[in-house]
């Protein structure tokens, strides 16, 4: 099957510094793709560059047949259709979740208000936070704010979802409930690239775990073979601090 | 006896703080009764009624001084118009009790006629908060802008048909505040958008524009477009002194109100944009959506302030000979009957300035704890 992602050889500097080293990574449709590293080894860098939040400086992206490049509708047809999580969440505080969760349908998808207002009631439903929905961003736990994010993101019916350390920012007992509904996103054949720190996330759902260290894949592989038996160094000294913390 | 406690512990604790308490108390006493004295004694208050046209309105002709009751009815329709959408009931009680008290204060002052007048643009108000009030919620909020428009071109049409050298009091001080404050706006909001845009000229433009205004004085913008204005319009085209003057405002008060905004743009988290775009947001509809109302939010006090300083810096009118408030004042000082009452008539412009700027900084106050609510 055709990538849906396709990187090839991409290159990115922040300043003088090399942050992504000959990137080369193709995603197939419906694969869930877990990226894990040291902090400062590029994940969050790679995963943003796929909507060119980071511009890249060589190197080709193409995103469901769409070259990222310059031309800014190109970028924003590829917005459209690549949905992201983020580590603080950043919803928008001045608007009620509703709002939060409507606002790109109908701004840019032209969906009726009344349409997408049905639309989010169903996925915040499925995420189980309906009852929250005229509330404000503040007036929700961490973990709440989180499953509305992910349903803002998802209220664009995207072809992709990025998810950028999601529980990172969460007290560990609202970690589950945010990767309960990541779960049951991977389980509906959502395509999904997802950087994070938990393991046991990786483990059970991943298709295919990359470990990345200083800017460079140093190795890819399903999620047992990386856990159980990797074959870098820096991948046993990462996963035995991870593990054994 | 917990005031005799409180004040032992804290005015009365030791030799030197006695003192100081004792010292202190007579000199309040001593000033506070100076003052009341004078003005329950000595000062010669009628000034003011003999004169309370001339403060309120200027040289404007009586004979169309309906126009004004007109004018007035529209502003206050329009208040209460949009006080129905968006303002909750319970401050509108305090709004009226305001009013009122106002209203009694000024009764035994005003002709029969504008007692009336007042009543009937109050009427207005009232009907125009009951008829917001009666329309769908979604509607009255997309009715709002226009109706501010038409609103504020009827009003200024009625006004126009005296012509606006003969305005003047605190009748052209509200309008000329109104209007500075509205064109100000928009061209402080570009000025903050240039100044934090990543399109080199535009900043730089933007920056030299804002930096070169507030460094210079206010009375040498004022001068400044009282004479450069003229240049820019046909030659047989006169304009008058008060929109050359407003002009002035414009100009000066949209370089500091694009500091303000441009403070509260940076305060905006970098993630609020990355959000904004990664769901596909264009530049335009995440400033428009996203960034600016946030900006706007967290700086309502500042912004209000500036409202503030515009109101009250009209008084500068009286250099380039436009007949605000202040300049009534001398207008009436001039007068050889009112010789010598200085203190009377600039206590009273005093009063008329603070309650004016009170009134403003409650509203301010308001508007923060209701818009509040949305904020982490």
């Amino acid at each position: 099957m055709e990538p849906i992602v396709k990187m090839e050889n991409v290159n990115k500097w922040f300043g003088s510094l090399h942050v992504l080293k000959d990137i080369n990574l193709e995603v197939a449709p419906g694969e869930v793709l877990v990226i894990i590293g040291p902090s400062g080894s590029g994940k969050s860098t790679l995963i943003r560059t796929i909507n060119r939040l980071e511009p890249i400086q060589e190197g080709r992206i193409v995103v469901d047949g769409v070259e990222l490049n310059e031309d800014l509708r190109n970028v924003e047809a590829i917005r459209r259709e690549v949905g992201m999580v983020f580590q603080q969440f950043n919803l928008f505080p001045h608007m009620t979740i509703l709002d939060n969760v409507t606002l790109a349908p109908t701004k840019v998808r032209g969906l009726s208000k009344e349409e997408a207002e049905r639309k989010a009631m169903e996925l915040l439903e499925r995420v189980g936070i309906a009852d929250q929905a005229e509330k404000y961003p503040a007036q929700l736990s961490g973990g709440q704010q989180q499953r509305a994010a992910i349903v803002r993101a998802l209220a664009m019916e995207p072809k992709i979802m990025l998810f950028d350390e999601p529980t990172s920012a969460l007290d560990p007992e609202m970690i589950g409930e945010v990767l309960d509904v990541m779960r049951e996103l991977a389980r509906s054949g959502m395509t999904m690239l997802v950087v994070t720190h938990e393991m046991g996330f990786a483990r059970d759902v991943a298709d295919r775990v990359i470990v990345m260290d200083e800017g460079r894949i140093i190795e890819e592989g399903p999620p047992e073979e990386i856990f159980s038996n990797p074959k870098e160094e820096r991948t046993k000294n990462f996963l035995h601090r991870i593990l054994h913390h | 006896m917990r005031a005799l406690a409180w004040m032992k512990r804290n005015l009365f604790n030791g030799v030197w703080n006695t003192l100081l308490t004792l010292v202190t108390a007579y000199l309040l006493y001593a000033v506070g009764r100076a003052i009341l004295v004078w003005a329950f004694t000595e000062a010669r208050w009628q000034v003011i009624p003999a004169n309370f046209r001339l403060f309120m309105v200027g040289p404007f002709p009586p004979e169309a001084i309906w126009r004004v009751w007109v004018a007035l009815a529209i502003f206050l329709a329009l208040v209460g118009f949009t006080a129905g959408v968006v303002v909750r009931r319970r401050y509108l009680g305090t709004a009226a009790a305001v009013a009122g008290v106002l209203y009694l204060l000024a009764f035994p002052v005003l002709l029969p006629s504008s007692r009336l007048g007042l009543l009937a643009a109050a009427f207005a108000g009232g009907l125009a908060w009951l008829l917001a009030g009666s329309i769908a919620p979604r509607l009255a909020r997309r009715l709002l802008a226009p109706v501010w428009f038409l609103g504020t071109l009827a009003a200024i049409q009625v006004l126009s048909g005296v012509p606006s050298q003969r305005w003047g009091g605190l009748l052209l001080t509200v309008i000329a505040t109104f209007f500075a404050v509205v064109l100000a706006f928009p061209l402080g909001l570009l000025l903050a958008l240039g100044r934090t845009s990543k399109m080199p000229v535009i900043s730089l433009l933007s920056t030299l524009y804002i930096e070169l205004v507030r460094g210079v004085p206010l009375v040498t913008v004022l001068f400044l477009a009282w004479i450069m204005v003229p240049l820019f319009v046909p030659e047989d085209f006169r304009v008058p002194q008060l929109v050359r003057g407003i002009a002035g405002f414009v100009l000066f008060a949209a370089a500091y109100l694009a500091e303000y905004v441009r403070g509260g743009l940076q305060g905006v988290s970098r993630g609020q944009w990355e959000a904004a775009w990664a769901l596909g947001l264009s530049g335009f509809q995440t400033v428009v959506f996203i960034i600016l109302p946030q900006a706007l939010r967290a700086v309502i006090p500042a912004l209000i302030g500036q409202v503030i300083a515009i109101f009250k810096d009209t008084s500068l009118f009286v250099i380039i000979g436009i007949m605000d408030l202040l300049s009534m004042a001398q207008v009436v000082l001039s007068n050889p009957k009112f010789l010598g009452l200085e203190r009377e008539v600039y206590l009273f412009v005093m009063f008329v300035y603070f309650l004016g700027a009170a009134s403003l900084s409650f509203l301010s106050r308001r508007l923060e704890a209701a818009m509040g609510l949305g904020k982490r």
